[in-house]
């Protein structure tokens, strides 16, 4: 095995992320068109063309980093490749116009590593992003892969690596954060009923709208996943592993499929791996896509081929799970810490971050904000750095509102706490949770009632129906919040919603139900004003709530400026418009149905919202 | 039996690190940075630059960088190429054929000898990277 050919080195790396937000922006075509040129130039034996996984900047995709120097090309199209490849690769002169310029600034950046998107970046679970092709097992292994497996299987007994993941103060990446360390010694001990059967799971639901933390590690580096697997399962003595990877994940499923079979083919997987006698392998299951099925009891029916649906705890899947073994449940981004913890020890991990929350997080940062894309930060790190450094404030020129955190059942977090040093404490305290790691951003056009609305409607959604409180809870919340967005609200309907939040919050049966509430609660502490706007002047500060906006028009500045120009009324659905074209317009308020059309198409500002 | 021992994964590992290290930026004995205007080009940069290609492929060199760069603003001397040992200043070459590139190679990028009958002059431009 591992005969070794002649090393065929090239001066040149290209690097072209192929994660999916970059696919979907046409990466293969550019791909294609850097093998045309570089081979037209006949720079074929120089230049290499390395796919990747995310890089995290996809926003600015189609994304290509020439190594060496790390020059980071963006927004590129085919066209620009011949150009390209002719200056940069045979010239050696980069172009400045395909390189990222910040906004509102005039020269561009050339080098990643100086770009302030990547600045703050300390990447632990993405260690190998746009680094390697996660498609070839031996760039994974240069990167120091397997070592850890290695290390763990012949110089470790289990109990070492249980107590080292424990030391390192790893906590679960999936949402609760519970300590991964003692979660594995709970499997370890779990007294394994009927041989000795225990199982492995990784959990790559992701359900969170928005988010795409785990699906990026997945595809941009499948192996660590692997590794911290077979890492795992050593530890607590699981012979069998399954990948839960949600069915619209394709790119992931694929990269994963081949890792597997690499990792097979190279013993890392299968039976005895590396001569050390221990056997373990891995199996993907392709997830249905409800968002509670990211839940780890539902994801187990899920699996078992049952309908996913959760039950109560105890017990513990550590205790009973699968089939009723003992399984350890972890998240993607979890389990791709478990190598570099290993392999560099609990000592270096735990000096990054807060006293309680250890290493880094990956977030998927979007919503009203400039550098939207994939972010891995440390611990402790302050919300205001990630938003207003690394992704770079909000666009134009607007305030910043809110942040909320932790998915769908996460909370708002308000100006007032841009300070909030990120960790699970914090957060908790703040109202909202680490959840897997949303971060959508809000501007000062949000409707904070509006955005408790449009996240209960998803958890109301998404409940699977079998504990009451959860079902009717949501559902009753959700038509007391439309009843205020529709200014049909009164002020009872404030401490009604209060109270069934808690309510909900306290007996639902498992974390869906729990945490829905968690939008609601956090938009009544922190914007109060705002619900209380919509119920007592019937209006909505944002003008997002239409049934409460007044639209008017200023016949002065309609006749003067826009000289009756008629395109309102034309435009007007329900005939409530009156005004001959070069004439004054009005808007005759009993007919409005609010929709808004005139507002938007106005030219001159004439119509007026309030 | 094992498919893969703890030895194969380590040499699999060695290989391939060396075989990447431009994109990680390790430690480099030297730079050779060949000029590559158009008027380069003409003067057939091309063929030193194949040339150096040849040697670090043979040689299994990886610490070596090779790079390139426009027009020096010397076209009548081309091709040319500025070789940097670590720790020491830049050396310009002109006038360069394929036999001068090899011996240049051998003689100052491994040996650490500038080869004064063909160097312009000593310090340089920097190179982009
Ligand atoms: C409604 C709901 C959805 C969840 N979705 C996910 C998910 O998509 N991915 C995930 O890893 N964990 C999810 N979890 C958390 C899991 O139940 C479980 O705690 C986690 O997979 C454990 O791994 P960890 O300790 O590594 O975080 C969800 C929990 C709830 C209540
Ligand atoms: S997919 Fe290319 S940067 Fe995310």
């Amino acid at each position: 095995m591992a005969e070794m050919a002649k090393e065929k080195a090239y001066r040149i790396h290209l690097m072209v992320c192929a994660g999916t937000g970059c696919v979907s922006n046409n990466a293969f075509g550019i791909k294609a068109a850097l093998e045309r040129e570089v081979k037209k130039q006949g720079l074929e034996n120089e230049v290499l063309i390395v796919t990747t996984g995310c890089n995290g900047f996809c926003e600015r995709g189609p994304l290509l980093v020439v190594q060496p120097g790390s020059i980071f090309y963006q927004q590129l199209t085919e066209k620009d490749i011949p150009h390209l490849v002719e200056e940069h690769f045979l010239k050696g002169r980069p172009v400045k116009k395909l390189m990222y310029t910040p906004p509102k600034e005039k020269t561009p950046v050339p080098v990643l590593s100086d770009i302030d998107f990547f600045k703050k970046q300390v990447l632990i679970a993405l260690r190998n992003r746009g680094l390697i092709d996660p498609e070839k097992i031996d760039e994974y292994i240069a990167r120091d892969g397997y070592k850890a497996v290695a290390k763990a299987l012949t110089e470790m007994a289990p109990e070492q690596v249980i107590t080292e993941i424990a030391n390192s103060g790893l906590r679960g990446r999936g949402g609760a954060g519970f300590p991964t360390g003692l979660k594995w010694q709970m499997v370890r001990n779990a007294p394994a009923s009927n041989g000795s059967l225990k199982y492995l799971i990784c959990n790559g639901d992701e359900g969170d709208p928005g988010a795409f933390m785990d699906r990026s590690i997945l595809e941009a580096d499948p192996h660590s996943v692997i590794e911290g697997m077979v890492i795992g399962a050593r530890a607590v003595g699981a012979s069998e592993g399954f990948v839960y990877v949600r069915n619209e994940y394709p790119l992931a499923i694929k990269r994963m499929n081949i890792a597997i079979e690499q990792a097979r083919d190279y013993g890392l997987l299968g039976n005895n791996i590396l001569g050390t006698g221990f056997d373990f392998d891995i199996k993907i299951v392709r997830g249905a896509g409800a968002f509670v099925c990211g839940e780890e009891t539902a994801l187990i029916a899920s699996v078992e081929g049952r309908l996913g649906e959760p039950r109560t705890r105890p017990p513990y899947p550590a205790q009973s799970g699968l089939w009723e073994k003992p399984t350890l449940i972890n998240n993607v981004e979890t389990w791709a810490n478990v190598p570099i913890i290993i392999d560099r020890g609990a000592k270096w991990y735990a000096s990054i971050g807060t006293l309680t929350s250890k290493g880094t997080k990956v977030f998927s940062l979007v919503g009203k904000i400039n550098n939207t894309g994939l972010v891995e930060v440390p611990m402790g790190i302050a919300l205001r750095e990630i938003i207003y450094d690394i992704g770079g404030g909000i666009p134009g020129g607007k305030e910043f509102k809110a942040v909320q955190t932790g998915g769908p059942s996460g909370g708002c977090i308000p100006k007032e706490q841009l300070d909030l040093p990120i960790d699970y404490e914090s957060l908790t305290a703040a109202g909202s949770m680490m959840g897997s790691g949303g971060m959508v951003v809000m501007d000062e056009d949000t409707c904070m009632v509006d955005v408790a609305r449009y996240f209960l409607t998803f958890t109301k959604d998404e409940s699977c129906g079998k504990c009451t409180p959860c079902r009717e809870g949501t559902k009753a919340m959700l038509d007391i919040i439309t009843r205020i967005t529709e200014g049909k609200g009164t002020e009872e309907d404030l401490t009604l919603l209060e109270d069934m939040a808690h309510a909900v919050k306290d007996s639902s049966l498992c974390g869906l139900g729990k945490t829905a509430p968690n939008p609601v609660l956090t938009t009544l502490r922190y914007f109060r004003n705002e619900y209380e706007a919509h119920i007592r002047d019937r209006k909505c500060p944002a003008h997002v709530c239409r049934q409460l906006n007044v639209y008017t028009i200023d016949e002065n500045r309609c006749l003067t400026v826009g000289k009756g120009c008629d395109l309102c009324r034309r435009n007007c659905a329900s005939d409530a418009i009156r005004g001959a074209k070069n004439e004054a317009h009005r808007i005759v308020q009993e007919k409005c149905i609010k929709c808004g059309v005139c507002y938007d198409v106005c030219n001159f500002g004439a119509v007026k919202v309030d | 039996m094992p498919k893969l021992t703890l030895d194969d994964l380590a040499k699999i590992r060695e290989k391939t690190k060396r075989l990447t290290t431009i994109r990680v930026g390790g430690e480099y004995r030297a730079k050779v940075c060949v000029h590559m205007g158009t008027c380069g080009i003409a003067a057939g940069a091309r063929t030193i630059m194949n040339a150096l290609m040849k040697e670090l492929e043979e040689r299994e060199i990886h610490d070596v960088l090779l790079t390139n760069s426009g027009c020096a603003g010397l076209c009548s001397r081309e091709p040319m190429a500025t070789v940097e040992v670590a720790g020491q200043a830049p050396v310009k070459y002109v006038d360069l054929t394929e036999k001068k590139i090899k011996e240049i190679f051998e003689k100052h990028v491994l040996g650490g000898k500038i080869v004064q009958e063909y160097a312009l002059g000593i310090g340089s431009e920097k190179t982009d990277y």
